[in-house]
């Protein structure tokens, strides 16, 4: 590995140590793509192939039928423990919102049903700052208010790698390791490391998905590249957003914040 | 492939608001070409929809908050590349209530950019940001005379802003890497030179940051190996960390601070498995095995024995402080360094800054928010410290009230001792030495440990009462406890002391003595005297320092003179007694008591019962930390 991909990962499992020293109980959101895999092999990493806590798909019966294959196997061959979380229903949602936001909405509610049956007092989540405009601004340790809700006008100072890990009764901190980490970097470190992958992000007939959403709001991008190399090659000349396939984010300017300030990941 | 640096450079950006950060960070990502397919026409759109020109800032600015009022609400980092390498942009919002998340950014970075608009100058952010960065240690900095187009493009409002910053700079320390003159919206001098600076020879903006390094990591400094957590799984103990200086290797002999423990590094262990590691670098997370089973955890730094993390209970910080909540003298905080965590409180502030004008104030009260002050720190414990002179990793706090982050600051040690010489060892050795029944032994017999439980107070607020109820209540339990109070010490012990300064110190460092002696004996000793300078109680500390509690019995002065059980405010008012505590003598409440008992919010029942508990909980006989408790296992 260079040492900028060494840095990067001794900084993930630095976090995710500091999360598990500090946060009990907590779980680890797994949504099966290759950001959250590649954070379980750094997790796996820095507890010595062990997974010491949960894992978690919020699963809206909506995945593509590779990605919950590709759960099944995974789960299997490193022994993991996974709770499969059902969302509320469609439904249930706001009904105003516009329909791909909506239909992101059901992890949000999701997730709070979780948080209740659970009581985790902390959730590790694979997102990172270069994916888009607001989880640029993210903190490592981003403490949410018991509704799930993110304060963004008002984040706690972070510096140093001391970070805020104490919290009234009732709210819960999001843990994000893989925040400094980019796309490119991602897929050098899945190279690198020879971790697993779901197929989809393979092009086939001049297709390939770049982001794994559910099938109903997520579209393939057109590409030709059909193994890391060549998605690494892709990426370092593109000027495509990793998130085009994701019908969520643009449905109206502030779609996204509209759903990260209610608590999606 | 390319010949890029891989490492990404962070680079915060920094200024007075409405210098233009922003806009410099939206052209520099459209001219390097880093800018998504789309977003132009994104950001067209949304100027549109407000009816305002093209604002390359909305690039950075993804609130809708943030783009109504125009203003960046929080740091933010965007990714891009010059053709020489990566680059981490770093925006700190300018706005002065935001100094928490310029911190927040500026405190990754690598190099910074200080943008000072042409025609206004330096301004009061200006000079408060150069000075954080001062603060947290920049050494790399360009500054940038922005909007160069609104002075005409002339070189001599560029030279006189430039002497003004550099004025300012220097005064604080700090010398700017390069200076350069750019028009941001226009793009002059940032990615390309452009046609209205010819008269400037000097690098672009992004030829200036190419020239920058990225921070190599720290392995010629001495070892410093914080101790993150210890984890078991099948036969192993492995301790797990973060190098954060210096080089670990297998086979060195480790020596723990603060305590003083050695042992030999057997492996260094990593998954998958690796037989052939034999060391680990600075920065690296690791995990480790020993070849003994000493007692460590979470706080505890390997280092090499040669060279030492000083240890003190006392430092200095440079702070810069971030609450509403001003700091004050006496007020208890939570520090964390590397994994350790510490309860401190400010013995003093020593210097208020005022980063405005740098003037100096000396012994203030209070810290207010956004203020930068040097302050004494005292902690209970020793703590294993390096000074940010010598480890700019480990020489550095966090501040913490209750739950939130308030503060940070850089460790100076100039002037404090080192005190481990002066500690552990000496009282350890002499258990060993002269004693053949420890501790444990005794608690085993008598079904508890020995402690002494001092309770300080002014007179009349409770503190013989409470004494004798619960010496009854604890004593009907079957445990051996004793008060120590005046009647049986003035007597006798004290008869030579009166009441003057000097005397109240000596009969406090006897009481001191004698319950230390006690409860060694496995007694359970319960003293009550108003003991009122910290320093005596504290000397009290030292004299039983494995089992000293000091508990507060707290009632205001009013309250106690109204209950004067015995008559002696009267007498003191009436000027019958003199110096009598809290009329004509001071008291120092305790700056950090392991127990504070109200007696003028509650009742007498409760107060003894909240005593007698915590009693229970410090002499129970299987009470003796277990080693295994603090160790995760891992399944």
């Amino acid at each position: 590995m260079t040492q900028h991909l060494d840095d990067l990962e001794a900084r993930s499992i630095y976090i995710i140590r500091e999360a598990y020293a500090r946060i009990n109980p907590m779980a680890m959101l797994w949504s099966i793509g290759k950001d959250s895999t590649a954070m379980l092999w750094l997790v796996r990493k820095a507890f010595f192939g062990r997974v010491p806590f949960p894992l978690v798909l919020l699963d809206t019966g909506m995945e593509m039928d590779e990605v919950y294959d590709f759960r099944d196997r995974l789960t299997k061959e490193w022994d993991l423990d996974v709770i499969n979380h059902m969302c509320p229903p469609e439904e249930d949602m706001d009904q105003t919102l516009p329909p791909a936001t909506r239909a992101a909405m059901r992890k949000t509610e999701g997730l709070k049903t979780l948080l209740e049956e659970h009581k985790f007092k902390g959730v590790v989540c694979g997102i990172r700052r270069d994916e888009q405009g607001l989880r640029a601004k993210e903190r490592v340790f981003s403490p949410r208010s018991l509704d799930g809700s993110w304060d963004f006008k008002d984040q706690p100072p972070e510096f140093w790698d001391q970070y805020k890990t104490e919290f009234p009764e009732g709210c819960h901190v999001r843990i994000h390791p893989i925040l400094h980490w980019t796309e490119v970097d991602i897929w050098k470190y899945t190279q690198a490391e020879n971790i697993p992958l779901c197929d989809l992000y393979f092009a086939r007939d001049g297709m390939r998905y770049r982001s794994l959403g559910e099938k109903n709001i997520t579209k393939p991008v057109p590409s030709h590249a059909s193994n890391i190399e060549e998605i690494i090659h892709e990426l370092e000349t593109t000027k495509t957003s990793e998130r085009a396939g994701r019908a969520m984010d643009k449905e109206t300017e502030d779609s996204f914040e509209k759903l990260r300030s209610q608590g999606y990941m | 492939m390319n010949k890029k640096i891989s490492q990404k450079l962070g680079v915060v950006i920094v200024g007075h608001v409405d210098h233009g950060k922003s806009t410099l960070i939206g052209r520099l990502l459209n001219d390097t070409n880093s800018l998504e397919d789309g977003k132009i026409d994104e950001i067209k759109a949304v100027c549109e929809r407000r009816n305002v020109p093209f604002e390359w800032s909305f690039v950075l600015d993804a609130f809708q908050a943030e783009r109504d009022q125009a203003v960046t609400i929080d740091t933010t980092q965007i990714f891009f590349s010059s053709s020489a390498r990566d680059y981490v942009i770093i925006d700190a919002p300018g706005h002065r209530e935001f100094l928490k998340n310029m911190i927040s950014g500026a405190a990754q970075a690598d190099a910074a950019v200080l943008v000072v608009d042409a025609a206004e100058g330096v301004r009061e952010q200006t000079r408060r940001h150069a000075y954080m960065l001062h603060l947290l240690g920049m050494k790399q900095i360009a500054v940038v005379i922005n909007k160069m187009d609104k002075v005409d493009y002339n070189p001599e409002s560029f030279e006189a802003v430039s002497r003004e910053c550099e004025d300012y700079l220097s005064s604080i320390g700090l010398q700017a890497t390069f200076i350069v003159p750019i028009a941001a919206r226009g793009g002059d001098m940032l990615e390309s030179r452009g046609e209205n600076l010819d008269w400037y020879k000097g690098k672009t903006l992004l030829e200036a940051l190419d020239s920058f390094d990225v921070s190599s990591p720290p392995i010629a400094k001495p070892l410093r190996f914080p101790i993150q957590d210890v984890y078991r799984f099948e036969e192993k103990r492995i301790l797990v960390g973060r190098v954060e200086t210096g080089i670990l290797r297998k086979g060195d002999r480790l020596f723990f601070s603060p305590t003083n423990e050695k042992a030999i590094v057997t492996s260094i262990e990593s998954w998958p498995e690796d037989e052939g590691l034999v060391e680990a670098q600075a920065r690296q997370s690791v995990g480790i095995t020993l070849n003994e089973p000493i007692f460590v955890e979470r706080g505890h730094v390997a280092s090499h024995e040669k060279n030492l993390p000083m240890l003190s209970n006392v430092f200095q910080a440079n702070i810069f402080w971030l609450s509403e909540k001003a700091l004050k003298v006496g007020n208890t905080y939570t520090v964390r360094y590397g994994t350790s965590e510490a309860r401190v409180s400010v013995q003093s502030i020593d210097t208020l800054v005022d980063t405005q004008d740098l003037g100096k104030q000396d012994a203030a009260s209070e810290v207010p928010k956004n203020a930068v002050a040097e302050v004494t720190l005292r902690a209970r414990d020793t703590l294993p410290i390096d000074p940010h002179k010598d480890n700019d990793k480990l020489g550095r706090v966090v501040i913490y009230d209750g739950y939130d982050v308030v503060g940070g600051g850089l460790l100076n040690m100039d002037g404090y001792p080192d005190q481990r010489s002066a500690s552990a060892p000496k009282s350890e050795n002499i258990y060993k030495v002269s004693h053949a029944v420890t501790p444990e032994m005794r608690a085993e017999v008598f079904g508890h440990y020995g402690g002494v439980f001092w309770l300080t107070g002014l007179s009349g607020s409770g503190k013989s009462t409470l004494a004798v109820a619960v010496e009854k209540e604890i004593f009907a339990r079957g445990k051996n406890i004793y008060v120590l109070d005046g009647d049986n010490v003035r007597h006798g012990l004290n008869a030579d002391l009166g009441f003057s300064p000097e005397d109240r110190t000596e009969n406090i460092r006897r009481i001191g003595e004698v319950a230390a002696l006690q409860a060694n004996a496995g007694i359970i000793v319960l003293s009550a005297f108003i003991s009122p300078y910290q320093q005596d109680r504290d000397r009290a500390r030292t004299a039983a320092p494995h089992h000293f509690h000091e508990i507060y019995v707290k009632a205001d002065l009013a309250t106690c003179e109204g209950r004067d059980p015995k008559g002696l405010y009267k007498k003191a008012r009436s000027g019958e007694i003199k110096e009598f505590t809290g009329i004509d003598s001071p008291y120092e409440p305790p700056v950090n008591p392991d127990l504070v008992v109200d007696t003028e919010g509650n009742d007498i029942e409760t107060c003894v019962k909240q005593i007698v508990d915590y009693i229970e909980a410090n002499v129970q006989a299987g009470k003796v930390e277990s080693k295994e408790e603090k160790i995760r296992v891992l399944k």
